[in-house]
């Protein structure tokens, strides 16, 4: 038995296929997976995220328990909303998710955590609490929906949908949100486009759904969430990283406070264990795809391919890639494709940024 | 989904089309190119190559998984469609108007062994439980 979100029957009515995506029945695509990428690109597109997991985070020691339990810092936040992402370390130093956490109040933090791995993270978090901060409120909200509206449009159509929103949300900056109760607005996203995330109670999302549609929003799957996400340079847990990854090779350093003398859960580990592989981005300059797990040969050492998919906006096969430390961007190493072995160019990524190529050959 | 009664098909996805000089064109169905979703590349036989009945001899890709085309019947590739390269989409489109690959056959008697539109009916309705 699938787990459905509060707007399955909305996406079946769109013409969905649907697919068991992790033990979620979603949405794949609404007819064709490219063109709704393209739609995010160039206007303004809508996801069904209802199976990521909000949980709240309450109480007068909210900040300390954070600032322990995540390898970020929370105290580089300081501006009500205001966002960050972080990696949710084990104390060998392997990943157990990403996430982002929000600061209401001092006594409110909100968390988004990945469906996939809900579940543990929360009970992960409760065995921290207990051994740390008894007394702290968590709470798992699975009664509430998300919904991502992404692109160059997206707020604007936000705001054409939702008569009021405008007033109070059009001030928010990149990664920072805003509480307006029931609802939930976050300038964030999982494209590398400007938009908006809504959490808002689940029997209020086919309604939100509609009006987003009727002002010219449209419906987006999870294959062109997968493409946008790969152009944009962002992870995906269970694919990129994992258990058994440090962030540290698998591009996440940028994320890991390691510099304040501040403690948190995994820092001895990734101090003792310098990373001996890193991630880098591939692009393949001729036909074909690169795909996960494919391995990759280089003068410095064999690797492989935790990412792979087709960039539309590039019109050309992308990927992310696990790699010995001295590969560097500009260097062209070999793929095993289907029993061949075919050149990939290593470039720094992200891939595309407004729209146009914008990786990096040095 | 749709599958013209005027052409013939392979349990494994091709259509096949008789030309007026005994060759016979080849593309994938449109039960496959649904199943397969936007493709992305597509990488037809050489011209000159022999194949066997059966035989593996295109690939196609979308953006979630790669795909074998096997050759319907026994003979010599004689043309690719050059139009896929730029755009594998087509197939996507038209899956019975974008053709893959002509082959001129060995036996062209072996055409009437391929499956009509009622069997691949069937075929497809097998695959959908």
């Amino acid at each position: 038995m699938l787990n459905l979100t509060p707007l399955n029957q909305t996406h079946r009515d769109m013409g969905a296929k649907m697919v068991d995506f992790g033990g979620w029945e979603m949405p794949l695509h609404y007819g064709s997976q490219i063109e709704e990428h393209h739609q995010v690109r160039r206007d303004a597109g809508m996801f069904d995220v209802s199976h990521m997991r909000v949980v709240d985070v309450e109480g007068a020691q909210a900040r300390a328990f954070l600032r322990i339990l995540l390898a970020n810092n929370v105290d580089r936040l300081t501006l009500p909303g205001k966002a960050l992402y972080s990696c949710l370390l084990h104390e060998d130093g392997g990943v157990l998710d990403d996430l982002i956490v929000y600061f209401l109040r001092e006594d409110w933090f909100r968390i988004v955590v990945n469906a996939a791995t809900a579940d543990q993270d929360i009970a992960w978090m409760l065995q921290q609490r207990a051994a740390r901060a008894a007394g702290l409120k968590i709470t798992p909200r699975p009664d509430l929906a998300m919904i991502a509206v992404q692109g160059p449009n997206a707020r604007a159509k936000v705001w054409q949908a939702l008569p009021g929103s405008q007033a109070s949300s059009q001030a928010l900056g990149l990664f920072q949100a805003l509480p307006l109760p029931p609802w939930f607005i976050a300038r964030t996203g999982y494209t590398g486009e400007d938009g908006f995330e809504i959490i808002l109670p689940a029997p209020d999302a086919p309604a939100l759904w509609l009006a987003l549609a009727a002002a010219g929003v449209k419906p987006v799957g999870l294959g062109a969430r997968d493409t946008l996400r790969l152009e944009a340079g962002m992870n995906l847990y269970g694919q990129d990283m994992d258990e058994a990854t440090s962030p540290l090779e698998a591009g996440l350093a940028w994320t890991v406070d390691l510099d304040s003398p501040r403690d948190f859960i995994g820092k001895a580990a990734l101090l003792a264990h310098p990373p001996q592989r890193q991630l880098v981005g591939l692009l393949l300059e001729q036909g074909g795809v690169l795909r996960a797990h494919q391995s990759v040969h280089s003068a410095q050492g064999d690797g492989e391919i935790t990412s792979g998919s087709f960039s539309p906006t590039l019109n050309l096969s992308i990927a992310l890639a696990r790699v010995p430390l001295g590969v560097r961007p500009g260097a062209t190493i070999e793929v095993e494709i289907r029993g061949k072995r075919l050149p990939a160019k290593v470039v720094k990524y992200p891939f595309v940024r407004h729209g146009k190529p914008c990786y990096g050959e040095n | 989904m749709t599958i013209p009664a005027d052409l013939k098909y392979t349990a494994s996805h091709e259509w096949v089309r008789r030309e007026d000089d005994g060759s016979v064109t080849v593309g994938i169905t449109d039960f496959a190119q649904q199943l397969l979703g936007d493709l992305v590349y597509v990488e037809p036989p050489e011209a000159g190559r022999k194949l066997a009945a059966a035989e593996e001899c295109a690939v196609v890709e979308s953006v979630k998984s790669a795909s074998d085309v096997y050759a319907p019947l026994a003979g010599e590739v004689t043309a690719a469609n050059e139009e896929l390269s730029g755009a594998p989409q087509l197939i996507n489109q038209d899956a019975y108007g974008a053709w893959i690959f002509r082959l001129a056959p060995d036996n062209p008697a072996d055409f009437d062994t391929l499956l009509d539109a009622a069997a691949y009916q069937a075929v497809v309705d097998a695959e959908a439980h």
